[in-house]
């Protein structure tokens, strides 16, 4: 077969991997609604219960500050589901009625990838709807509106490719459960998703400013024109290329990986 | 495409896993068309070998052939020719049945209209028709068994895996897959399948190899290994040990072949041609020499039996109290 050929049909069989999963989700009705009451709770607990008592620097409603913030940490627990639908699926013996087929050894992780980000995609659907009932809005216009939701995607795709890797490695699907809580939390508690790196202790403000969420969440308040921009350190101030940047190296560094511990599989 | 005969040719194929050898150099030859059994207990390389011949593991040395393409070399295009079902390769459990057979295939890259009315003939031919729209992790074993066996029959395979495929199944759902299996070989498809059933090898394989530690131990027909094996056996068990060597005796002097003695539970058998007869003489022979018997049964050899004969040792590789009398 051609390069070309192979080409086509990794991704014809990417696709009808992503359908695969998809089906998985709308066969799962329980979990559809998981998944979508956890966002509106986000937006609900966070908004208003501490909401109330949260400082935003120069001024500004702290609910719109909260929002991109929210929308970024959804994306981020996401990689939960991801990492456990992969280990299930490395864990039975499906995967080897998929590897002793002639599709593309690419598609189980390429339909994964894409099934979990048409998933964030209807994800953030929700979250804006919810935003938009609780007073949070785009302020500058949509075209730069979508280039913030595409940011807020693409650091979900990294978020994706890092989610099949742990599920490859901790081939559990129950421990893939339990482990992802711990690394997510304070990942974002140590962002600027709910308080503004400016406002914390030095060091930790640092920390938060570097941290690869908080460069998509601050680019994508300065692109929907919300409350809570710019600080002291570089990287509060170039949250653009930041925003592309961490996500690429990301899946520079664990999409590769992935592909080779998924062949290394069962040798 | 080379114009071999064999459709499966393994050539001293070695697999290690860390230190553990699973294969010590496998030589295993299928002519084209037939079907050929595995026999073997847990442990003994049978999945290892069909693993390595369905392209899902890696071998450390040796040479593999299916369907005239090297495995290590076209790995792709063997893919493309073989089916794997069993007990390990399954089904999506999410997933209807329906959607399973749709879905793989479309990975055996069918088109969606093509691969929906093969999903719909193949639910047809398994009887599945009834249950096909139910998630496949509710099916019952048989049912889990059969929509397996579809799965990998989406497209015509040349060649035909089938791992322990009726472990565990109740008898009417094994007379299924064989059947399914009978009529498949009819249809030109050449199988290989790995089996711990004596009965298994006996029902649906022209020849049978024994596996035993990685490597195939004998091979012949069914009618050659039984003879080999010995045939029926007939088994006592006296009420006084004391009276063993002299039961043993009368016993060897009418069967005519060796006789076992267990002191333990003051039990001995003998391999028997012909069963009635050999019963009627040996307690008319034993109730003149006024040997008082426990209990007598004739039964077939079993597993453990033929592999004692075929490999010098048991299938537990526990050393028994078997003493020639």
């Amino acid at each position: 077969m051609t390069t070309a050929g192979r080409l086509r049909w990794a991704v014809a069989d990417g696709w009808v991997m992503a359908g695969r999963n998809m089906r998985h989700v709308v066969r799962s009705p329980e979990e559809i609604i998981l998944y979508f009451s956890l966002p509106i709770m986000f937006v609900l607990v966070f908004g208003y219960v501490f909401g109330s008592g949260m400082a935003v620097p120069g001024q500004g409603s702290y609910r719109e500050f909260l929002l991109p913030g929210v929308f970024v940490m959804t994306m981020l627990y996401g990689l939960g589901a991801t990492a456990s639908g992969i280990a299930l699926d490395a864990n039975r013996g499906v995967v080897d009625r998929f590897r002793s087929l002639p599709m593309a050894r690419s598609a189980l992780l390429t339909g994964r990838a894409t099934a979990d980000l048409t998933r964030a995609v209807l994800e953030l659907a929700t979250l804006v709807v919810c935003g938009l009932l609780v007073g949070w809005q785009w302020r500058n216009g949509l075209g730069e509106a979508l280039v913030a939701v595409g940011l807020i995607l693409l650091l979900r795709l990294a978020l994706t490719w890092i989610g099949i890797l742990l599920g490859l490695l901790v081939p559990n699907p129950d421990t893939v459960g339990v482990i992802v809580f711990p690394l997510a939390f304070p990942l974002t508690a140590l962002s600027n998703v709910f308080v503004a790196p400016d406002l914390m202790p030095d060091w930790l403000g640092a920390i938060a400013a570097w941290n690869p969420l908080s460069a998509t969440v601050a680019a994508a308040r300065e692109l929907f024109g919300n409350p809570g921009i710019g600080g002291d350190s570089w990287a509060a101030q170039h949250p653009l290329p930041l925003a592309v940047g961490w996500p690429v190296l990301l899946i520079a560094l664990a999409a590769p990986l992935a592909v080779r511990r998924y062949r290394a599989l069962s040798r | 495409m080379t114009n071999e005969t064999s459709a499966v040719l393994a050539e001293g194929l070695r697999k290690t896993y860390g230190r553990t050898p699973a294969l010590a150099g496998f030589d295993l030859t299928v002519p084209a068309g037939t079907v050929c059994g595995l026999l073997g207990p847990n442990g003994a390389g049978k999945t290892t070998a069909v693993r390595i011949l369905a392209t899902l593991l890696r071998f450390d040395a040796g040479r593999a052939r299916v369907a005239g393409y090297d495995v290590a070399r076209h790995p792709d295009r063997v893919r493309a020719l073989i089916g794997l079902a069993g007990q390990y390769a399954a089904v999506d459990e999410i997933l209807s049945g329906r959607q399973n057979l749709v879905l793989f295939g479309r990975l055996r890259h069918l088109p969606a209209r093509v691969a929906r009315r093969r999903a719909d003939e193949l639910l047809d031919q398994f009887g599945l028709t009834d249950v096909a729209d139910r998630s496949a992790g509710g099916y019952s074993g048989g049912l889990r068994r059969r929509l397996d066996l579809a799965a990998s029959l989406v497209t015509t395979p040349r060649v035909l895996f089938l791992d322990e495929p009726t472990t565990g199944l109740d008898p009417r759902s094994r007379n299924g897959v064989w059947d399914a299996v009978r009529s498949l070989v009819a249809d030109g498809t050449t199988v290989l399948l790995t089996t711990q059933y004596l009965e298994e090898a006996d029902q649906l394989a022209d020849r049978i190899s024994v596996v035993d530690a990685g490597r195939v131990v004998a091979e012949g027909t069914s009618t050659e290994l039984k003879a080999r094996i010995g045939t029926d056996r007939i088994e006592l068990v006296v009420r006084d040990a004391a009276q063993l060597p002299v039961a043993a005796a009368i016993v060897e002097r009418i069967v005519g072949a060796p006789v076992t003695v267990d002191p333990e539970i003051r039990q001995l058998g003998a391999p028997v041609v012909d069963r009635i007869a050999a019963l009627a003489d040996t307690m008319r022979a034993l109730q003149d020499a006024a040997v008082a018997v426990e209990d007598v049964m004739l039964r077939r050899p079993t597993l453990d039996e033929a592999f004692l004969r075929l490999t010098g040792h048991d299938v537990e590789r526990r050393d028994r109290t078997e003493v020639a009398a």
